[in-house]
């Protein structure tokens, strides 16, 4: 389990937290190769479902970034980004997933740093926690949409 | 393709397109493009490729009632059904209801889970570890979670339901292991995760041992009784609804129910009445109800209108509509409280009561946790 590389999924935000994940790059701030940054519009975009999906399709974990509270490029889309993820949290909660899997943080697009800290301490956390559970046992069993690889 | 098997199974080469289908359907009176016969019509003349594109596939909510009134007896949910399979098999979708959030929880379930579903219970319930009867909870914790915003208290449901077995004289056992009944994903086509959870569900209540399971859940009830059979053989326990097991408990005397006086009109989810024909159960129960008092709809019983939306696929404007009218019969009868037995319907006529302003509007309740108020 030493060299076990997690597999996140990281939602970010077009206008900050995409903004923010390019910095780290830019900069060349080193942080492990461990996320796959999907950019969405607005934190407020990720369903529920968003997060269910890519756990089932294999993730060991999923971020999702957003714009401070109160920057929201749409105003209010990031509250409802707490709201999506506390549901999500719940159904985790319910289907026996560790809710330790799932992480949400505000990044700015001058943080870069942040963004990078944030993806080497999140992954240190799903190391701990191993392989995602589901699909640890049988890994050819997804039905519908892609096994992430 | 060939789709000639689907039309021996439905005995759809039999239509005589009479349009029945189409003048009886909830949606086709909404939804002008929409015609059951339409659909029957063009797949048994050699179009059902473009009757699998066409996103009407995923409309039908299968409510049975052009079924019940066919004079040729075609069954025509089946045949949707098994057309929506194909569609599936060939990669088409409905419209997922919720962002397609269900079908990601009832998908998750087919897999390695271990889950933490009975966190409802409260002290003063009695459950045990094994026994005859089996309580099988289905989505009620999900529904508690996704649909918190309505408000729509489906763990109710399962907290009344435990405390009335108990007040019956019966511990059921209720288990974490139990999955989602998976109808709503054969409802839209996705019958091998269907019969995944089939498999597992079967498996987990043959290892408690029970003899007998109860639903609360039209849903799930109809589809241990009616498609479990096709996907996992006959069943080695015996299925009913509470309000069945409730309404012979009554009869012979071992339980009694408190009084909860006040008007009430019920609902008859489709899968209770047109499907299973279970009709009397809940009224025996109802009337059980010292002071309650039960008045019908214009259509009740077989002919009770849709709740509008089913399989959380291809919600519309039309299912609002249908919504409407429902409730709007349901204030006709001066209640304005409405009973039912499937928490689905609660949420979808919940969910369109809140357009409706004060005067319309109607409070949709499961009949389980309206009869288990009384005792708690």
């Amino acid at each position: 389990m030493d060299n076990f590389q997690p597999k996140i999924i990281a939602f970010a935000c077009n206008w900050c937290s995409y903004a923010g994940a390019d910095l780290a790059g830019v900069s060349r701030i080193q942080y492990p190769p461990t996320t796959r940054v999907i950019r969405v519009m607005c934190s407020g975009r990720v369903s529920p479902m968003f997060i269910l999906e890519a756990l089932r399709g294999g993730a060991d974990g999923v971020l999702v970034t957003g714009c401070h509270l109160g920057d929201c490029h749409y105003i209010s889309g990031n509250e409802k980004a707490v709201h999506n993820v506390e549901m999500a949290r719940s159904l985790l909660g319910l289907l026996g997933i560790e809710s330790q899997r799932l992480r949400l943080e505000w990044i700015s697009a001058a943080e870069g740093a942040r963004f990078a800290d944030i993806v080497r301490e999140f992954t240190e956390q799903v190391r701990e926690l191993g392989a995602n559970p589901l699909v640890a046992e049988q890994k050819h069993t997804v039905r519908e949409g892609a096994t992430l690889s | 393709m060939n789709y000639q098997p689907i039309i021996q199974r439905t005995r759809a080469y039999l239509c005589l397109d009479c349009g029945k289908c189409t003048g009886s359907c909830p949606l086709a009176r909404v939804d002008l493009d929409y015609s059951p016969r339409r659909i029957v019509e063009r797949v048994i003349f050699g179009e059902a490729e473009a009757v699998m594109a066409d996103p009407h596939l995923w409309s039908c909510m299968t409510c049975g009632l052009c079924s019940a009134r066919c004079p040729s007896n075609v069954d025509f949910s089946r045949f949707i059904v098994e057309m929506r399979a194909e569609a599936f098999r060939a990669g088409e979708r409905g419209i997922y209801a919720h962002n397609g959030i269900l079908q990601e929880v009832m998908r998750i379930q087919t897999m390695n889970v271990h889950q933490d579903r009975t966190g409802w219970l409260e002290d003063d319930m009695q459950v045990s570890e094994d026994g005859e009867y089996f309580y099988f909870a289905g989505c009620l914790p999900f529904f508690e979670v996704i649909f918190a915003d309505l408000e729509v208290k489906a763990l109710d449901i399962a907290r009344s339901a435990v405390r009335l077995l108990n007040r019956a004289g019966i511990a059921p056992i209720v288990s974490n292991a139990e999955r989602c009944c998976g109808a709503d994903l054969m409802l839209a086509g996705d019958v091998d995760s269907f019969r995944r959870l089939a498999e597992l569900n079967v498996e987990t209540i043959k290892a408690s041992g029970a003899k007998k399971v109860v639903f609360t859940c039209a849903e799930c009830y109809n589809a241990f009784k009616t498609d479990y059979r096709g996907y996992v053989g006959q069943l080695p326990f015996e299925l009913m609804h509470l309000t069945e097991l409730l309404s012979e408990k009554l009869g012979a005397g071992k339980l009694e129910l408190e009084a909860r006086p006040g008007l009430v009109t019920y609902h008859d989810p489709c899968r209770m009445c047109r499907y299973l024909k279970v009709m009397d159960p809940p009224r025996t129960v109802l009337a059980s109800v010292p002071g309650l008092e039960l008045v019908e709809m214009e259509d009740n019983r077989e002919r009770a209108m849709c709740c509008g939306s089913t399989a959380w696929v291809n919600c519309s404007g039309c299912s609002k509509l249908i919504q409407k009218e429902k409730l709007h019969q349901a204030r006709e009868t001066g209640a304005r409280v409405m009973l039912t037995t499937c928490p689905k319907c609660q949420i979808h006529l919940t969910c369109a009561s809140r357009d409706l302003d004060a005067e319309q509007a109607v409070d949709v309740v499961d009949l389980t946790s309206w009869v288990g108020q009384a005792l708690a």
